[in-house]
């Protein structure tokens, strides 16, 4: 008898821990890719693809979603400094789970159409603004390589304006931090992590080597949803 | 007196190339080091700077004012045309292997051979162009190239020369256990014990977002030691303290043995590689310049 009040009451506790996840914050999940680990060699290999998604990007969801409770938790319980406190940790957490999903998408295998150059709408504003393919490349690779520390180099169209540029963001600082209207189409993780353990030091041969892979069809939807 | 003066002066003297071999290497000899270079350089001997070795040129301590015409006019002796000063590449106290397992010898060889080889470079190619830093210390020449928070571009390659080379006097063979004497006892003064400490030490470093660097600072105004963060290519420094330990936390230093473990590594450093030997030569050091206050005699 007592036995199955202990279980009842047991059971009842777990039923009010389930409903408050339920009513709790919306986690987040590792996205797949779309393309096996191994299938960017020789650009980028196997070894870096899977520690860069299994572990970091990992992490920053992992990180991420703990921040996100800690601060609902905040939140409800009006704590402004706990909530203030947390700033920091959703920012980078959160800015890395934002700008690698962007990445992830914004690399395709050779066979699949990586590198092939862009057509239609974006191409030819890429030739308005940058006169070429090449220049844009160039001009990428240069703000690429002198990024100091860990950051990531971005091709963006100003949704205003209508124009694109290539900004620069420090650590994991979502695009958005150089600009609000900024939409990003092409982001390369210059971080250490993402190259460090096939081209050492030499951030330059990682950055030419990479818009073998890049999908400028996906570029492209996202310029063409935001441009016309 | 600068805190690494020693590092950058290459004499041709025969005494000085055993001390930098030795592995005993203490702040005590270089301090040593420099005021024979002082001797020399009081006797006038031009003999003894060939152009591709480096030298502190400028006989007047340098205003820290980036003023071209002033410059020219205090320098007593003006830059030659024929001879530059350029920083050298000074490798560690021991070899490439000696950190393993803790620090495997090809990371060395990449950390060092590469990347600290590569900054020395771009600040000798900085030095090249400009007359405007010519004659400062390092230690001055990361101060005014920092610029009090809107730093230059030449600072991020002057303070990472310095970085590296206080990162690798850091580390030592058979490093790690825990501090003794004074240091031990400031250690625990100032954090409570010295688990304390490494709790702490090692927090910073697992929090630390994005590259930088985790430093046991002794902190000059407020007389303590402290654990201290810093971002990118910033030192201590920069704030007038006194560092007495480094970690690199960029991702090159721990990404060839530990992947992205940085718990790990951070630990494995506490444990197997630092070097208390050299943090308490500094903080002797130190105190020449900081009041720790009365020392504890024992009474007999």
């Amino acid at each position: 008898m007592a036995l199955r009040t202990l279980a009842t009451r047991k059971t009842l506790g777990e039923l009010c821990k389930f409903q408050q996840q339920i009513r709790g914050v919306q986690t987040f999940t590792l996205p797949d890719l779309s393309y096996d680990y191994g299938a960017l060699e020789p650009a980028i290999s196997g070894e870096i693809m899977q520690l860069h998604h299994q572990k970091h990007h990992q992490t920053y969801i992992t990180n991420y979603n703990k921040a996100i409770e800690q601060l609902d938790d905040a939140m409800s319980k009006g704590d402004a400094s706990t909530a203030v406190k947390l700033q920091s940790a959703i920012n980078f957490n959160g800015g890395g789970h934002v700008n690698h999903s962007i990445f992830w998408k914004n690399l395709t295998p050779v066979k699949e159409g990586g590198g092939e150059p862009p057509h239609g709408s974006l191409g030819s504003a890429i030739n308005e603004s940058f006169s070429s393919l090449e220049k844009l490349i160039a001009k990428m690779n240069a703000e690429g390589a002198a990024v100091q520390g860990s950051g990531w180099v971005w091709l963006a169209v100003n949704k205003e304006l209508k124009r694109l540029v290539v900004e620069t963001t420090a650590n994991q600082d979502p695009l958005i931090t150089k600009g609000p209207s900024l939409v990003p189409l092409v982001g390369i993780d210059v971080w250490e992590h993402a190259y460090y353990l096939q081209y050492k030091n030499v951030r330059p041969d990682y950055l030419k080597n990479i818009w073998k892979v890049i999908n400028w069809k996906y570029a492209s939807q996202v310029y063409e949803k935001e441009c016309l | 007196m600068s805190w690494t003066c020693s590092n950058y002066l290459c004499l041709s003297s025969s005494s000085s190339s055993s001390l930098i071999d030795s592995h005993e290497l203490t702040l005590f000899n270089r301090c040593k080091l420099s005021s024979e270079y002082k001797e020399l350089r009081r006797k006038d001997h031009d003999s003894l700077r060939p152009i591709n070795t480096c030298a502190y040129l400028g006989l007047k301590p340098p205003t820290h004012k980036l003023d071209k015409g002033q410059r020219k006019k205090d320098c007593v002796l003006n830059k030659p045309k024929n001879i530059c000063a350029y920083y050298s590449l000074r490798p560690p106290s021991y070899k490439f292997d000696a950190l393993e397992p803790y620090m495997s010898q090809r990371t060395l060889e990449v950390h060092w051979g590469e990347h600290h080889r590569g900054y020395v470079e771009s600040l000798n190619k900085y030095l090249e162009k400009d007359d405007i830093l010519y004659g400062y210390t390092m230690d001055e020449l990361i101060k005014v190239t920092y610029n009090n928070g809107n730093p230059l571009p030449e600072f991020n390659v002057a303070a990472q020369v310095w970085n590296h080379d206080f990162f690798w006097e850091s580390m030592q063979p058979g490093g790690g256990n825990s501090p003794t004497l004074g240091l031990l006892r400031q250690i625990e003064k100032d954090f409570g014990s010295f688990s304390d400490f490494r709790e702490e030490f090692i927090e910073n470093a697992l929090t630390l977002f994005g590259s930088g660097w985790v430093w046991l600072v002794l902190k000059r105004n407020e007389k303590r030691l402290a654990v201290v963060q810093t971002t990118n290519a910033i030192t201590p420094l920069v704030w007038d303290d006194i560092p007495l330990l480094s970690l690199d936390m960029w991702e090159h230093s721990y990404y060839l043995d530990y992947k992205n473990n940085k718990a790990q590594y951070a630990n494995v450093f506490m444990d197997h590689l630092v070097s208390w030997n050299m943090a308490l030569a500094r903080i002797a050091y130190a105190q020449s310049f900081v009041n720790l206050g009365e020392p504890k005699i024992p009474v007999a």
